[in-house]
C-alpha cells in the first residue's frame, strides 16, 4: 500500500534528508513537509495523512506537543518524534502519547524498520 | 558595519543550525547523566553579526554575577566556547554533579574543579558531535573559569576590531527540579566561517545529495 508521509522538523536539511531516505525506501510514497506544529496541523487537516516523522525541539510547540495534538485529531495515526536528545523522560513522554522515539541523525535503516511496523499499524487500524 | 548576509547561504545557515541542535542535545545527555534530572532545551538562535553587536546581545542577557567556563578550539574552524550561569547557581550545579551529600564547605572547596570538569564534558561532547558531523578533528583548550560581565566574556582579543563578523550562537538550558540555568554560547571568526562553509557544503551534499 502507498503511503503519504508528513515529515515535521524546522531544519529544512533535516526534512530534505528525510525526504531522500524515503525515496530511496519507498518510490511509491508521497511525502508532505512542514516546519512547524501550525503547518503540521494545516497538512493533516488537508491531507490524507499516514504516517508522521516529528522533529522534537522546535520553536513554538516541540513535536511531544504536537504528537499529543496530532493523536487527538487521529488516534491511529502512527506518529516517530525524532531527536538527539535522548533522555529518558522524552522517550518516556512519547510513549505515554503513542509515539514511537527514534535518535536523530535518522539512519536509512531506522527509518525503514519503523516505516515497516507503522505502515502495518496503519493498515490494520484501516481494517477494523 | 560588513555585510554578513552573504557568507553563509539560507541552507547552510539550516544545516549549521542542525549541526549544533545535535551537537548540544548530546551535551544535555550528558548533563543529565551528571545531574539525574531531565535537561530543558530552547531552540538555538545563530546570528552572523559584529564582535560588538554579539557582545551587546550578551549585554541585553543577564549581564552580572557570571560564571563562564570557556574553551577554545581549534583546527579547520577555531573559535571559542562558553558554559555561562548566573554565580548563584554554580554552587547548585556542583552540588546536583556531586550527588548532593557533600557538606558545604566541601562543595565551595570542590567549585572550581567540579566547574571546569562539567563545563568540559559539555562543551566537549557539544563540539565533538560537531566536528565527527563534519568529520574535521578540533581540539580543545583546557577549561577556563571566568567569572563577571557576560560582555567581558567574549571582550575582543588583540588585533580584532568592533566591525569583524562572528558567528555567534546560543542555546538556553535548565535543569528544571534543581534551579540551575544557563546558556551555551559560541564565537567563531571570519576565516573559519570561510573554511565552514566549505564543510557545511560537504555536509549538505553528504546528507541529502547536491541541493537544487
Amino acid at each position: 500500500m502507498s503511503c503519504t508521509v508528513l515529515i515535521v522538523d524546522d531544519s529544512k536539511l533535516a526534512r530534505m534528508s528525510v525526504a531522500k531516505s524515503l525515496r530511496s525506501l519507498h518510490p511509491d510514497w508521497t511525502h508532505l513537509e512542514a516546519a512547524n506544529a501550525d503547518d503540521a496541523l494545516a497538512q493533516v487537516r488537508k491531507h490524507k495523512v499516514d504516517l508522521a516523522l516529528l522533529d522534537f525541539n522546535m520553536p513554538g510547540r516541540d513535536g511531544l506537543t504536537l504528537a499529543a495534538e496530532l493523536k487527538a485529531i487521529d488516534p491511529s495515526l502512527p506518529l516517530a518524534v525524532v531527536s538527539a536528545n535522548h533522555q529518558e523522560e522524552i522517550i518516556r513522554k512519547a510513549q505515554e502519547i503513542g509515539a514511537v522515539f527514534l535518535a536523530k541523525p535518522l539512519t536509512e535503516k531506522v527509518l525503514a524498520e519503523y516505516l515497516s511496523g507503522a505502515a502495518s499499524r496503519r493498515n490494520a487500524a484501516a481494517k477494523e | 558595519m560588513k555585510d554578513a548576509a552573504p557568507i553563509l547561504s539560507e541552507l547552510e545557515l539550516d544545516a549549521l543550525t542542525e549541526l549544533v541542535n545535535l551537537g548540544v542535545s548530546r551535551a544535555a545527555l550528558s548533563l543529565r547523566e551528571m545531574v539525574g534530572e531531565q535537561v530543558l532545551l530552547s531552540v538555538p538562535t545563530l546570528a552572523l553579526v559584529s564582535s560588538a553587536q554579539a557582545i551587546e546581545i550578551l549585554k541585553e542577557r543577564e549581564d552580572r554575577d557570571l560564571v563562564a567556563v570557556h574553551q577554545a578550539f581549534e583546527g579547520d574552524i577555531a573559535g571559542r566556547a562558553m558554559l555561562i550561569f548566573p554565580m548563584t547557581k554554580s554552587l547548585e550545579l556542583v552540588r546536583a554533579v556531586t550527588g548532593g551529600e557533600l557538606p558545604l564547605e566541601d562543595i565551595i572547596e570542590l567549585e572550581q574543579e567540579a566547574l571546569a570538569e562539567t563545563g568540559n564534558i559539555i562543551l566537549n561532547s557539544c563540539l565533538a558531535t560537531i566536528a565527527n558531523l563534519l568529520r574535521r578533528n578540533l581540539k580543545m583548550s583546557l577549561p577556563e573559569i571566568l567569572r563577571g560581565e557576560s560582555g567581558d566574556f567574549f571582550a575582543l582579543g588583540p588585533g580584532s576590531q568592533a566591525d569583524d563578523i562572528v558567528m555567534f550562537l546560543y542555546i538556553d538550558f535548565a535543569v528544571r527540579e534543581r534551579d540551575i540555568r544557563g546558556y551555551i554560547a559560541m564565537l567563531m571568526d571570519m576565516p573559519s566561517l570561510t573554511a565552514l562553509k566549505e564543510l557545511l557544503g560537504d555536509f549538505i551534499e553528504r546528507t541529502v545529495g547536491t541541493p537544487n
